[in-house]
Parts: structure tokens; sequence; C-alpha cells
């Protein structure tokens, strides 16, 4: 009963923010399902949202770990490869009791902590299992769900109906692509051979709420006088806690999945409020060094010590006036620096832009901010009036911007290089950038005879990238923007009254 | 296949019954009288109404729309949707025209009407805050995609001096006829986009046209040998200053003006004359419409020609 009320709970979360990053169409209306990206740790966590910390270790505190047994979706993803690889595997699947590593559990959560006090959120992200879930769907199965997309598209339109609209597949980064890839490969692999191994080893939410778990109220509980020892339960048990000779459970590792209630024969298992206090019951820590641990340790220090270093190597081009500088944040970041401390890369935002002008950084922000979401212009820039990437961000990386805000939110200023422009050296009309330009920033002035030639006001400029994105000016454009490392406030431009002019005539 | 016949059975009746509570038989009715034998007219110019009442009437002078287009075909109405602007903003053609060029497409018998264009802003922005989207599909319209280069097919364009091909929108390229319906507005680069302007809505990639001369390439677009039936200028609202997007209402003047002819050189040589009494456009500065005159697309020389001029 429990195990069918938790299956349920876990697909539905699941299949749901699934869908949250996969709908591109806008299927689902009015920002409604924004609330699961944030009601997750992590994201919770980045974005100080206190509300939801407390609940959810407070529901760990009671019922133990069911936020990572049903919310967390990376949690579901492993429960689906490790039953898929029970019902297909040749031999019957079974778990065994494993040690905790909790050594090991602290060492990784104490260099993420380290990482993102020093403002360095790279290995959060990387090992966030939202964020980290959130890159699988963003760069592999979204390009699955295009594919099907455009495939009934083709089916649809040569009946001549037009419900489906084709999408472009590609990949924008292909740094991103790889660390989404040996992520499912990685995580894919362990929850096929070891179940939750990954959550109660690596992922950070997994160790913090594994200790709130060990003091949960209610627990699974093994009756140890009906008990005899059959351990079924231990070879069913995804989370390997379940120790049946000392009928003892790892309180940290379990994550309610409540397999083990079913399948004990001697219906010696309860999920239930215990009549003695729970302390006691964990299994001993392991004391028993391990070189392999000191080295990633070691590794993990050496990693950190370097992020300095590696942040102040974050500026893409120096002396070239027609090269952008500085990778340019996304509207509401506030600032680079804003961005990189409060984003975890889940790529939500790159997802729900309509206009492709996100993509995950390489190493433009420098090796710490790999990954975090950058403007460029190459398949088209910002539509003035959208806001939907703020709207969506679940960590705070992005802050909520209403329309008239990102009409003054200047996340870069336009830079004119007049040697380059096809005025310039062509002696041709052009003008793309300025019919591009919402704001008159660029606008085209008289040059010679009926020709003009682009004339800039960076400081109505909002940086929206679309002088950039349509300047027909190769290899190098003639118009960019350059970034503002810390967002400022574009001066809004004359609006003007509407005037009357009457035409009286054709003119002709 | 019997509920696409009823479909358009039903649209065409729809686009009938629209008609006539609006009084659009009478505009048929004189077509029939008006295709006698006078001269026929070359050129349309209309002021003073709104832009269904004066498309009706130019239409009705042009010989009403059975004569540009025939009965089963399949229509292609190309407005200009560049920009993610409301109606007021006048960056995209007028809704309302283009809803009635629809609904007199399927009077005159169209099979099909389809409206597209390729944006410059978000194409799903622009197709719905322009109101176009909604008054085509209402006319019973097909409203379909134009933001994806596997929408377009390549032609060759033999008499084009710079462009000598194009990627085109399989719209245009697989229909009967089609109807090239831009809105007159001021432009920063090419100084006006009127209907030879419209062009580049068609085409996939812009950036050529802007490498290579701008209004050679444009003049060269339209040698493209599917001509339009009918060039409809809207100049119901116009862009003055800013264009071709405008930033705001200032930027918009009332015009209340309509052009129509199937001399594309011809029509926008009016529509820039007409514009040039908002403010200061010599007809060299759209040099376009002498390059395409030199290509032989049409003339620049208003006098020659037959024109109607209508003040309502």
């Amino acid at each position: 009963m429990l195990k069918k009320l938790r299956v349920i709970l876990s697909l539905l979360f699941f299949g749901l923010i699934t869908f949250l990053f996969l709908d591109f169409a806008g299927l689902i209306a009015n920002h409604r399902l924004d609330w699961l990206a944030r009601i997750q740790f992590i994201p919770a966590l980045m974005a100080h949202s206190i509300i939801i910390l407390l609940v959810i270790i407070g529901v760990t505190l009671l019922f133990g770990r069911i936020y990572c047994s049903s919310v967390c979706p990376m949690g579901v993803f492993q429960d689906i490869v490790s039953y898929v690889s029970k019902k297909t595997g040749k031999r019957k699947k079974r778990y065994r009791f494993g040690k905790a590593k909790n050594i090991l559990r602290l060492i990784l959560v104490g260099i993420v902590a380290i990482g993102v006090i020093s403002h360095v959120t790279v290995l959060l992200g990387l090992t966030d299992p939202y964020s980290a879930y959130g890159r699988m769907v963003s760069n592999i199965l979204r390009p699955v769900y295009l594919s099907g997309n455009n495939l009934l598209e083709k089916i649809f339109t040569s009946f001549d109906n037009y419900t489906f609209y084709r999408k472009e597949i590609f990949i924008a980064d292909g740094a991103a692509f790889a660390v989404s890839l040996i992520t499912f490969a990685g995580i894919g692999f362990l929850a096929w051979k070891h179940g939750r191994l990954y959550c109660n080893t690596i992922c950070p939410v997994g160790t913090i709420l594994g200790l709130a778990g060990k003091f949960s109220l209610i627990k699974i509980r093994i009756d140890e006088s009906k008990c005899n020892h059959c351990s079924i339960c231990e070879t069913k048990c995804k989370a390997s806690c379940i120790d049946s000779k000392k009928q003892t459970i790892d309180y940290s590792r379990c994550v309610d999945c409540f397999n083990c209630l079913g399948s004990c024969k001697m219906k010696a298992m309860k999920f239930t409020f215990g009549r003695k206090p729970a302390f006691g019951q964990n299994v001993e820590n392991s004391t028993s060094t391990d070189t392999g641990k000191r080295r990633f340790l070691l590794t993990g220090i050496a990693g950190i010590a370097s992020v300095p270093l590696l942040m102040a190597q974050n500026k893409l081009n120096s002396g070239k006036p027609y090269l952008r500088k500085n990778a340019i944040s996304p509207p509401g970041a506030l600032s680079r620096e804003h961005l990189q401390r409060h984003c975890t890369s889940c790529h939500l935002c790159i997802d729900k832009c309509p206009t492709q002008v996100l993509k995950p950084a390489f190493t433009e922000y420098g090796l710490g901010g790999m990954m975090q979401p950058m403007m460029y212009f190459e398949k088209g820039y910002c539509n003035y009036s959208c806001t939907l990437c703020s709207e969506v961000c679940p960590t705070g990386a992005l802050k909520p911007l209403t329309v008239a805000e990102k009409h003054l939110t200047q996340v870069g200023q336009v830079v004119f290089v007049e040697d380059l422009c096809v005025v310039h050296t062509e002696g041709t009309n052009c003008g793309a950038c300025a019919e591009h330009c919402p704001t008159q920033a660029v606008t085209m002035v008289p040059y010679k005879n009926e020709l003009t030639i682009p004339h800039t006001n960076p400081e109505i400029c909002v940086g929206c990238g679309g002088c950039e994105y349509i300047c027909p000016v190769r290899p190098h454009r003639a118009i960019h923007v350059e970034a503002n490392l810390e967002h400022k406030k574009a001066k809004p431009f004359d609006k003007g009254e509407k005037q009357k002019v009457e035409i009286q005539d054709f003119g002709f | 296949m019997d509920r696409r016949k009823f479909l358009k059975a039903l649209a065409v009746a729809g686009a009938a019954v629209t008609i006539k509570s609006k009084g659009g038989m009478d505009i048929l009715a004189q077509t029939v009288k008006g295709s006698g034998n006078a001269k026929p007219v070359d050129l349309v110019a209309v002021m003073g109404g709104d832009p269904v009442t004066m498309f009706r009437r130019a239409i009705t002078e042009m010989g009403g729309m059975s004569k540009f287009i025939k009965k089963g075909w399949k229509v292609t109405v190309k407005p200009n949707i560049g920009w993610d602007k409301t109606p007021e903003l006048a960056g995209n053609t007028n809704p309302q025209l283009v809803g009635e060029i629809v609904r007199q497409c399927f009077a005159a018998g169209a099979s099909e009407v389809t409206v597209f264009d390729h944006t410059c802003d978000d194409w799903m922005k622009c197709y719905k805050n322009s109101g176009i989207e909604n008054a085509a599909k209402a006319a019973g319209a097909k409203v379909v995609p134009a933001h994806e280069e596997s929408y377009y097919r390549s032609v060759s364009l033999p008499d084009g001096k710079a462009l000598k091909d194009a990627k085109v929108h399989q719209a245009i390229l697989d229909s009967d006829a089609w109807i090239n319906v831009p809105v007159l507005k001021h432009h920063g680069g090419a100084n006006l986009t009127i209907a030879m302007k419209n062009y580049m809505g068609i085409v996939w990639d812009r950036r050529i046209f802007h490498n290579s001369g701008l209004q050679q390439c444009i003049a060269d677009i339209c040698t493209l040998s599917k001509r339009p039936v009918l060039n409809v200028v809207d100049a119901y609202r116009t862009v003055k200053t800013n264009g071709p997007q405008g930033r705001s209402l200032s930027d918009v003047v009332d015009t209340k003006g309509l052009f129509i002819s199937q001399d594309i050189i011809a029509v926008d040589t009016a529509a820039a004359k007409f514009f040039g009494q908002i403010r200061e456009m010599p007809l060299d500065y759209v040099s376009c419409l002498a390059n395409g005159q030199a290509l032989g697309l049409g003339t620049m020389n208003l006098d020659k020609l037959n024109i109607k001029r209508i003040k309502l």
C-alpha cells in the first residue's frame, strides 16, 4: 500500500518535472509547473527559500527521506533504471547490505560546501541531483523529444495540418552535453548495478537529508521477535541499508521506498513510531583508512585551491575592438558574480528561451562558471519583452523581471566598428542592425549620398544582441554587444507623443 | 477528402455571408459592371477609410478579386509580420486588411489561402501580437510557420544582378498565386520598405542581401519568376521614423492610405511619393525602385499609367 503510494507519487513528480524541461511549445501555461523546480532542495537552498527547506527537513524528520524517494527526479530516474535492470536481468536481482561510506559522504559534502562558501557552485551544480537531472533532460532527452515533434510535424503537415511546427535540434555546447552524458551513464550504471548508491555516497542532498533521516520519528522498524533472518528484505533494499543479520537499518541511507515492507513473509517490518528511541540502531561508522578516499580528498582540495586562479581566466579576448571581451550573463542575473554564486546549471532557462539566446558556457565565465547560462547571438537574439528565463529560474540566480524592468535591464552595451561595416567597406545600404534594435540605440544616420550608417547610443542599449545577430559581416561582425559584468540600468529612450499629421493628398 | 471539401465549402459560404452582411456583395456586383470596355486600371490609390473599406473599393476598381484569383487556386497571402508589435504601432501589415484579402480570395473561389512571413522577432510572438494570425485564421486561412530553413527551397534568379539564387518559402513556390501585402514604413537601412522590400520575408538568408548590396538584392529577388498577382500596400498607419520597427507611437502617423497594383515598381513609387509628404524621401534614396525598373519589373513613371485616385 505504502509502496504503491510511493510509486504513484514518484512517477507523477518525475513525469511532470521532466515535461517541464521538455515543453518547448508552452503547453504548460502560466508557469503552472515552475514550482516543481522550486521545491527541490538545492534550488531552495540557493534561493534562500527557508520555508521550503524547513518543510523538506521537517518531512524528513517525521517520515524519513520521502524527498529522495519521490520528489527528487534523479532519485526516481535511478529507481526506474534499477527496475528495468531487475526486469531484464538474467539472474534475479539481489541487493546486499553494504557498509555506509559516511566519511566519504561527509568529505564530499564538505568539499561542495567549501565551494559554495567560496562562491564556486560548479561542484554543487555537478552533484546536485535536480540540476544533474535537468541537464540530462535538457541535453539528451530534449533532442529526442524534438525529433519526435519534428516527425509528427512532418506527418501532420503532409496532411495540411499545422498543429505542430518544426524545432531546430542542435547541441549548443559540447562540454555540457558530455557532462550530461557522463552523468547519465555514470549514475545510470550505478543505479543498474547498485540501486541508490549515488544518493547514499555522492549526492549532497542525500547526505544532508540522511543526517535528518537518522532521527526521523516514523521509520521502518524490524520486529525482532518476528524476524527469522531470512534476509529477503535485505535483497530488496536498493539503498543496501538493511543488515538482516543484525536486524538493523541504516536510516541515514533508507529512502523510504517501502520495497522491504511487502517482501517480509513474517510481517516483521513496519513503518511506524518506535517505542524506544532510534539512536544506536545505526551501523558503526567505518574507520578504516582508504587511500582512494584520501587521493580524492586531495584532488578536491587542490581543485578548490586552484579555483581563484581559474576564475581569473574569464576574459575572452582583449585588444581586438571587434571581439567580445566578456561573456554576457542573462537578464535577471544582476551580475556575473551573482549568477556564478547562485546558478547550479539545471538549464531550465536555456530550455525555456524561445529564441535560443542562452547556451551553457564552456570556459567563457572561467571554469567556475562552466555550464552556467550565457547569452550568445548565433541562433537568435533576446526578445525585448520576453522575461521567461528570469521567471523560471528556481535558484534565484536569475531574479524575476517584469516587462518594464526588462526594458531597462542592460546586460551589455553595443559596440560598433565602422571599419568593418558594409556601408563603409562596400558603399551599399544595409541597416540590418538598426532595423533590429528595439530601443534605437543603433540608428542609421546620413553617410554619403543616399547611404546611411549605424550610429550608436550605448546608454539606451539593453544588450539584446539583435544587431549582432543580424550583422552580415564575417568573420568578425561590425557590431556586437560587450557584456556588463554588473548589469546596468538602461536609460529609458524618449517615447514622445503621437503627432497629428494630416495627409490630405496622394503626393503623385 | 470529403471532410476537406466540406470545410472549404464552409469557408467559402462563411466568407460569402460575411461579405453580404457587410455590404460587400455590392462590390462584387460592381465588379461585373465595371469590367466592361474601359481602359484597364493600372493602379488604384485610396485614402480616408478603414483598411477593409479601402481595400474593397480598390479591388473593385481593379476589376474584382476574381480577375486575379481563379476557382480552385491555392493562394498565398504574404503580409509583413516582421516584428513583435501590436497593430497600433504599425510595424506589421494591418490585420483587418489581411483578413479581408483572405475572405475575398475565398469568395473568388480559392481552394485554400495560406498566410506566412519570415519574421525578424520570435515568430510566434509576431504572428500572435500582430493580430494577423487571428485575423487570417478567422477568415479561414492557414497560417504556416517560416522560422526554419527546411521550409525553404532553393531557386535560381537568372535575371538577378547581385543575387543569383535564394531560398524561397515553399508556400510561395507551391501556390497557384500569391498576393504581396506590405506595410509602408520608414526603414533605417533601405530608407523605405514597401512591396519590393516585403520580398525579403519570403527568403531564408537575408544576411546575403545586406552583404551584397541591399538595394540591388531587393530588386533581384523581385525577378523571381513567380510574381505576385497583386501588390496591396497598407498605408493605414505609417511608421515615419525609427523604422522598420518603430519604438513608440510617436513614430506612427495615421495616414489612412492604400495602394494596389500589379506593377510592383509603380505601386512602390506611388507609396514612396505618398510617404514623401510626411518626411522628405527622394526616390533615389529608395534605389531599389530604379534598380527594379532597370530589370524590367515595372515603371516608376506614374504619368504613363491609368491611375484611379479615390478619396473616401
